[in-house]
């Protein structure tokens, strides 16, 4: 009788989609940005990847080693984490300090707390601000795109220090200098777009953090077109495109509610436009997204969805 | 209104070891936070600052155990923040006149010592119930825990942030992590320290 009488209880269907899935479907849909940032900045950008990807698989197995857990390699979170965090690297960066970002991405952002699933910030995120803080010299340095290493600046610092606008088709293209997988928006619009149709990701986080940014940027430059960037500039420019589709999507640090996740766009847009605008700093997308991180267990609590018949 | 006296029953030698491990005021209490985090730029100046914290928390811890007896319930914490602001400032301005560069470099937390919590908690967990022998070897290995956690972590933070422990170069051509210097280094030593702190307590 055993085995053919199975009573278990509900869920009877069992989805098919798992870690390890959705995992590889962010891979795949990193790919465009990965071919672009390797198109654009040569052998630079397999030097960063490989060393960001050393540094989370190493970090990620001795964590589970130290913790005495089953190894969580098979998942694939640690292997999506390491090429996030290179693409969001300036290309020339040196590979110890891409790997010591590795380390402290998984390390620090997310093992520390219990692994995946615990972690309260993303951790490639927390490895580029871990490096921000500690090489701010190396981490503002920007080649042009080429076999020739040129120094250049971002279009973002160009248009906040010079007020110069780059041409919008370069910042499609991605022919500027930047990070090493966030200067082509379009490779980056491709593979969000294929996260969010494969229902990886959710598109309210995405569309409400781009339309924010879209309609703030608007206002000011409505009234000093000579000052302030276009609304088009600022969707384009810098890593708000990697930002929106592939770190604000992060389902473990971004809310679970609908609601909840229109308020992180919203949010996380806010913050951008107000750093890109007036604050210190040229760009705000890292800042942006750990910020509304950090908010995101507060917004969880406040927009628990009231079930059928039940009273708030 | 006295006091009862809860005088403690350990062997003589346990009550200065206890404060290095097993009451160590950073790593197992988590007292004194602000200095910690604040001074440990550097290997020299965590040393300094533990020396001028375990100068102020014996003496004091002398002089409380002494008049445990005369001072009334109701006013005894009054009574010990004087004893330690006179003996802060005793240090502060010993600091001023013999080592104005570490003067210079603790700034405002050589005062700040006044409200350093363990000193108070020491006062009141121990010198004011008990004799003046033990209360100070209480105060000194409470203060050696304290020396030892600040220059290790003013130890760690000048290593990975300048290549350097006690100005002198350990690993030549080490580029600076800036970050450890900053305050978010301090919390980032801190916090792995106390875990590893932990961990060695576990396999105990």
């Amino acid at each position: 009788m055993e085995g053919r009488l199975v009573v278990a209880v509900s869920p009877h269907i069992r989805a098919e989609m798992d870690t390890r899935k959705v995992m590889m479907g962010v891979l795949i849909s990193l790919v465009p940005g990965i071919v672009a940032g390797v198109w654009f900045f040569r052998w630079h950008a397999l030097v960063l990847l490989a060393s960001c990807l050393a540094g989370t698989l190493s970090a990620e197995a001795s964590a589970c080693i130290l913790r005495k857990k089953p190894s969580t390699l098979g998942d694939l979170s640690a292997a999506v984490t390491g090429v996030l965090l290179a693409m969001v690297l300036p290309p020339t960066l040196p590979f110890w300090a891409a790997f010591l970002g590795g380390v402290v991405a998984v390390g620090v952002g997310k093992q520390v707390f219990g692994g995946l699933g615990q972690n309260i910030f993303n951790p490639a995120l927390v490895g580029r601000a871990f490096l921000m803080a500690a090489f701010p010299v190396l981490m503002t340095t920007w080649v042009a795109p080429g076999p020739e290493a040129v120094t250049v600046a971002t279009p973002l610092a160009l248009m906040k220090f010079d007020h110069k606008a780059t041409p919008l088709l370069d910042l499609l293209v991605g022919k500027v200098g930047g990070c090493m997988g966030e200067t082509s928006a379009l490779a980056l619009l491709i593979g969000g777009l294929f996260l969010v149709l494969k229902g990886y990701a959710d598109w309210r986080i995405p569309l409400s953090y781009l339309g924010t940014v879209a309609v703030l940027g608007a206002i000011p430059w409505a009234f000093r077109p000579d000052l302030y960037p276009s609304p088009m500039f600022h969707l384009l420019a810098g890593g708000l495109m990697l930002g929106a589709w592939f770190m604000a999507t992060d389902p473990v640090t971004t809310p679970v509610t609908k609601v909840g996740r229109y308020m992180f766009g919203i949010g996380a847009g806010v913050l951008v436009v107000v750093i890109r605008l007036w604050g210190g700093l040229p760009e705000g997308v890292m800042y942006s997204i750990l910020l509304m991180n950090a908010v995101t267990p507060l917004i969880d609590r406040y927009t628990v969805p009231v079930p059928f018949g039940g009273k708030r | 209104m006295e006091r009862r006296e809860e005088v403690s029953r350990r062997p003589w030698y346990q009550e200065y070891l206890k404060g290095l491990w097993e009451e160590n005021p950073i790593f197992r209490m988590l007292l004194g936070m602000c200095p910690t985090l604040a001074v440990t730029t550097s290997a020299l100046n965590g040393l300094s600052m533990g020396l001028a914290t375990t100068f102020v928390l014996t003496s004091t811890s002398l002089v409380v155990s002494i008049i445990r007896k005369l001072v009334p319930g109701q006013v005894r914490i009054a009574t010990f923040t004087v004893i330690i602001a006179t003996f802060v400032t005793v240090a502060d301005l010993f600091l001023k006149a013999k080592f104005p560069a570490i003067s210079k470099a603790l700034g405002p937390y050589v005062p700040l010592i006044v409200v350093n919590c363990f000193i108070l908690g020491r006062q009141e967990v121990f010198a004011s119930k008990n004799p003046t022998g033990r209360s100070i070897l209480d105060a000194l290995g409470v203060g050696s825990g304290f020396i030892f956690a600040l220059t290790l972590l003013g130890s760690i933070r000048e290593l990975l942030g300048s290549g350097e422990v006690f100005g002198h170069e350990v690993i030549p051509g080490w580029h600076p992590w800036v970050v450890m210097i900053l305050p978010a280094g301090a919390f980032l030593t801190l916090g792995f320290l106390v875990a590893a702190m932990n961990a060695i307590e576990r396999t105990k």
